[in-house]
């Protein structure tokens, strides 16, 4: 295809991307190497229906004038991504040097904001990928083995759990595995600890995002596999049983092989959805037990005072993290784009 | 004709009301434009309905929960989208340190020769917004199950432990205690009241510079631990709504609770006879021996924006003026919220804030970066709270955290 | 396939099989039901704070309206809220978004899967790194500006803005299925004297169903779901159906109608039972046609 015509056909895919997310990615990469004037501070009496006081509060004039000489703010390089809040340079180097053992220094380690965040959101994204799709990939063989009749109404409350919006799906699930509803009850009961809650222990929570995660995301996996099974040559497959294969060998050897580069893609879209995850842990309220790098993000921009130049750091951060997370599969797909 | 904006459940309300207005003679009349960014509740809902009833106006309202983050950069264009923000003393400094709201004086000299020098909110001698209603959280208990361990209404946190720990006792209840401790905003705040009430100072004086890990801050803690022994052992994730559906199953005996969320405790929808019929409100609980009551007073205002025409802001204020003039106080408004306006008439369930304020309580602090603090402890102090750090760790985290914050928002030079 | 065949299944087979479905089954529609059957009682019972049960024998329904089932919840939802207008426009947003983004990607995916150029796989690739963003990243930066030009609040912005987020994902997906497509088709019909967009429109159009309605089914879910652009970007007047669900939770200071919400949220889903039941078919052969690849 000449650059012409390819230029015409995906000139409006590129120009609504250009506009709309290149540009405010520009925008956010310039954030990120920036932070806020300096303020220049007095100490004024305020005063409402509770009386007066003495307040420090901003001289407007004063930081007006920084501000219009530079509307970015200053310059201030990588000081965003080394500080407390990212990286942590020093706070690194610090655990490193004083901690008295292994232990000690994780907790050091998990005691910074970003690495706790990124050690969650890591957690949850390389367990509940697999896991999404080993239970994808069964439901797809159990339906796909389901007589004719039923298997209409059963792709239809499979895809239950994907089609219910994140928000309202987690907030359901939230109320009924409390310690007094339905769910947190019959935990309780399998436990034989009528004590137990789910949603006051840290392993506990994280097991519940990990399990809603599973939960609202197979659907996803099994519609793809599903449709991959349509598509095994019979041919194939046969050739197999008159060889001698069992089931399962042939579940094995003709089956996985044929829907593999299903397995790639869901995987790819898995592993991104997966590490931006966010409404469960705010459906949850679990931002005790479990921060992930969206709800990071999602708190600085939700402050009282909104840390822009922190929120655009950790979103380059995370693009950056995802980047190598899909690096094996980019490769893969390069080679296939140069096969074909 | 001035345009409706949907107010969900108050419109009926505002049409009423203001047909009342007309026919009384109190009308308004301002010539020029009207937009309202502000919170969704109900006493809100009035005061925006009521302004947008004043003849010649231009008038919309956006009411959301997302008002914090939209009313910046909509105040920020020229012009702006909004011409006023209804914001509380939290909010208001990200506006005014944005220099996005006016200062009012010209047109409180013009204007707002009834509006009461208790409603006008000034800083450095500027008027800056205009407060309308109060706010503050206060003690919320439940008078049978008090009398049946035979206690006296505590007045103090040390009181509640007492009470609560002899409710535990007698086999009434579990977990006698509520308490919005949802990790975030919720926690963070139950630490200031209890700071404050503990005398504490957030800052160095005159700077930015945080100091908490004190004695002050230690004590607040260990208190927050103690009353947190007594509550649901989920209490990190109970935010004020969690905590009001507790009360409401009748699972809690005693909370430290919003004002304006009292109403729908004492009411009988949503509990039990015994539980509604039996819940009472009291004056902010003391800690400590500082004097100063353990709660924060709150006010909920309205501001006006910087970049609109002198003729668009004056519509503004006078439209707003009357919103929360005498005229917008009716048996149905009033028992919505604490007015400051003349002519309120307090209802038993707003005898808690009332008290709050002849207590002498402080209000939440006026400071451009509290905001900043107020994050960082909602994010740092869960760790303390499940008890996998120290009460040293846990402040020397938020204040590392607020250092940070602080750094790159430019209020501290390192 | 011979698992389709069931007389050939042991029995012990079918067994595992039949009892793995039954727990899927229970595991993907108990919360629904649950929901459905809540959405009739009163928060008091849907919470179930005092005993789980009540949930189930709505003992404070009985006792606060005297009877066993409530339609408040969603009388409330759609009489006094007005959830009807949030329908509307969600109904609105859903159909301009998979309209305008399916053909957006119909055309560029087209294209790209038939590009030799290195540049069309970086152009991919850049699109799977933009889609990696997170969205409250993209949408606090589109306010100022919106604001600026007088665009925020309005419908069409924020499809546009929809259209363009579910970009990287229709590409993706539209390129799979277009590469699925023999080569042979098309330019054996540009050696037959078509140019590209007559070989487009006469060969491709009428085999490329199955794909786009795949396509187009994630593009629906995701306008239909969106919480973050919608909740920042519309105001009141144009709110959709998530966003409206959220502000009936209550705030801080005031407690919300919650039976508001889950009234809200099973009239939310009833369109998509709809729908599901509708398209299933054509969302299977539609997958199986793409064999999406990754």
């Amino acid at each position: 295809m000449n650059h012409r015509t390819f230029l015409t056909f995906v000139a409006p895919s590129l120009l609504a991307m250009l506009l709309l997310i290149v540009f405010p990615v520009v925008s956010v990469v310039l954030q990120s190497f920036h932070a806020q004037h300096e303020q220049v501070m007095e100490v004024v009496e305020t005063c409402g229906p509770f009386g007066c006081t003495e307040t420090t509060s901003v001289n407007q004039e004063q930081t007006l004038a920084l501000r219009e000489a530079q509307p970015l703010g200053r310059f201030v390089g990588f000081e965003n991504y080394t500080n407390r809040g990212h990286l942590a340079f020093s706070e690194m180097g610090e655990a490193w040097r004083t901690s008295t053992g292994w232990g000690d220094w994780w907790s050091k380690v998990m005691n910074l904001p970003f690495y706790s965040a990124i050690v969650f959101t890591l957690t949850f994204t390389f367990i509940v990928t697999p896991l999404t799709i080993v239970l994808g990939f069964s439901i797809a063989i159990a339906v796909n083995a389901a007589s004719r009749a039923i298997r209409g109404p059963l792709i239809f409350v499979s895809l239950l759990p994907f089609i219910i919006t994140p928000l309202v799906g987690s907030l359901v699930l939230f109320w009924m595995v409390d310690a007094r509803g339905v769910l947190g009850h019959a935990i309780q009961a399998l436990a034989g600890n009528p004590e137990l809650s789910v949603k006051a222990s840290t392993p506990m929570m994280w097991i519940m995002l990990m399990v809603y995660g599973i939960w609202h995301a197979a659907p996803f996996a099994f519609v793809v596999f599903y449709a991959g099974l349509q598509s095994v040559s019979q041919d194939a497959d046969e050739a197999a049983m008159i060889d001698g294969a069992n089931r399962w060998q042939r579940v094995r050897f003709v089956t996985i092989p044929h829907i593999m580069p299903l397995v790639t893609f869901v995987a790819l879209i898995q592993l991104m959805d997966n590490f931006r995850v966010f409404e469960p842990l705010i459906s949850f309220s679990a931002e005790a037990h479990a921060q992930s790098l969206s709800t990071y993000i999602f708190s600085d921009l939700g402050g009282e005072t909104r840390l822009l130049n922190s929120a655009a750091t950790t979103s380059l951060l995370t693009v950056v993290c995802v980047g190598i997370l899909l690096f094996p599969v980019l490769v893969r797909t390069w080679r296939d784009f140069k096969r074909a | 004709m001035t345009k409706f904006t949907k107010l969900m459940g108050a419109t009926a309300a505002a049409l009423t009301m203001g047909a009342a207005a007309f026919a009384e003679g109190h009308g308004c009349t301002a010539e020029g434009r009207l937009s309202i960014i502000g919170n969704e509740f109900p006493a809100i809902q009035s005061v925006a309905a009521l302004a947008q009833t004043c003849e010649g106006l231009d008038a919309e309202a956006n009411l959301t929960a997302d008002h914090q983050t939209l009313n910046l950069p909509g105040m920020q264009g020229d012009p702006a989208e909004y011409t006023t923000a209804i914001v509380a003393n939290s909010s208001i400094v990200a506006l005014i340190n944005e220099d996005v709201v006016r200062s009012l004086d010209d047109l409180v000299a013009e204007y707002g020769a009834d509006i009461p020098t208790h409603m006008q909110i000034s800083v450095d001698g500027n008027v800056m917004a205009i407060a309308f209603m109060a706010n503050a959280q206060t003690l919320v208990y439940r008078e049978d199950v008090l009398e049946q361990v035979g206690l006296e209404i505590p007045t103090s946190y040390e009181e509640m432990l007492t009470a609560a720990a002899a409710i535990r006792e007698a086999g009434i209840m579990d977990s006698p205690l509520g308490g919005a401790y949802a990790s975030g905003w919720n926690l963070a705040q139950e630490f200031n009241n209890m700071y404050i009430g503990h005398g504490g100072e957030f800052f160095e004086p005159g700077t930015a510079n945080v100091s908490i890990n004190n004695e002050a801050g230690v004590a607040t803690l260990e208190m927050m631990k103690a009353l947190s022994e007594y509550m649901n052992p989920d209490f990190l994730t109970h935010d004020s709504n969690a905590t009001s559906a507790e009360w409401e199953a009748g699972n809690v005996a005693l909370m430290n609770m919003w004002g304006s969320r009292t109403g729908v405790l004492m009411d009988d929808e949503g509990s039990a006879e015994e539980v509604y019929s039996n819940t009472k409100v009291a004056g902010p609980l003391m800690v400590g021996d500082s004097g100063v009551p353990a709660t924060t007073l709150w006010w909920d205002g309205w501001t006006v924006a910087k970049n609109i025409s002198d003729e668009d802001a004056a519509a503004t204020f006078q439209a707003m003026a009357y919103g929360v003039s005498p005229a917008l106080l009716n048996d149905e408004t009033m028992g919505q919220a604490v007015w400051l306006i003349d002519g309120f008439e307090p209802q038993p369930i707003n005898e808690g804030v009332l008290a709050a304020v002849s207590a002498g309580s402080k209000p939440y602090p006026m400071v451009p970066f509290q905001g900043l603090l107020h994050s960082a402890l909602g994010a740092e102090l869960a760790d303390f709270m499940q008890g996998n750090e120290s009460a040293e760790q846990a402040l020397a985290d938020v204040e590392a955290a607020y250092t940070a914050a602080a750094v790159e928002a430019g209020f501290v030079t390192q | 396939m011979s698992t389709a065949n069931p007389r050939k299944q042991p029995t012990s087979l079918r067994i595992i099989l039949t009892g793995f479905l039954v727990l899927w089954v229970i595991m993907a529609a108990f919360p629904f039901l649950w929901t459905l059957w809540g959405s009739f009682k009163v928060e008091g019972d849907f919470f179930s704070k005092a005993n789980w049960a009540f949930a189930l024998t709505g003992e404070s329904t009985r006792v606060e309206t005297g009877g066993s089932f409530t339609g408040d919840g969603y009388y409330g939802a759609w009489v006094t809220e007005e959830f009807g207008r949030a329908v509307m426009n969600t109904s609105i947003v859903c159909f301009c978004v998979v309209t305008i983004s399916l053909t957006l990607s119909t055309l560029a995916g087209y294209a790209l899967s038939r590009s030799t150029y290195n540049y069309a796989f970086w152009i991919l690739i850049a699109a799977l790194m933009f889609r990696a963003m997170p969205q409250i990243t993209l949408v606090s930066g589109y306010l100022l500006p919106f604001y600026e030009w007088n665009l925020w609040g309005r419908l069409g912005t924020t499809i546009v803005v929809l259209v363009a987020i579910n970009q990287p994902f229709s590409l993706w997906m539209m390129t799979s299925f277009f590469r699925n497509i023999p080569k042979d088709l098309d330019e054996s019909a540009m050696v037959d004297g078509c140019n590209r967009f007559q070989a487009f429109r006469h060969v491709i159009l009428p085999v490329m169903w199955p794909g786009v309605i795949t396509t187009g089914l994630f593009s629906f879910l995701l306008a239909y779901n969106d919480f973050p652009v919608a909740a920042m970007l519309l105001d009141q007047e144009n709110q959709t159906m998530i966003p409206k669900i959220a502000s009936f939770l209550g705030t801080t200071q005031t407690k919300g109608n919650v039976m508001f919400a889950v009234a809200a949220v099973v009239s939310a889903t009833a369109p998509l039972f709809v729908l599901i039941l509708f398209f299933q078919r054509q969302i299977v052969s539609g997958l199986t046609a793409g064999a999406v690849k990754g």
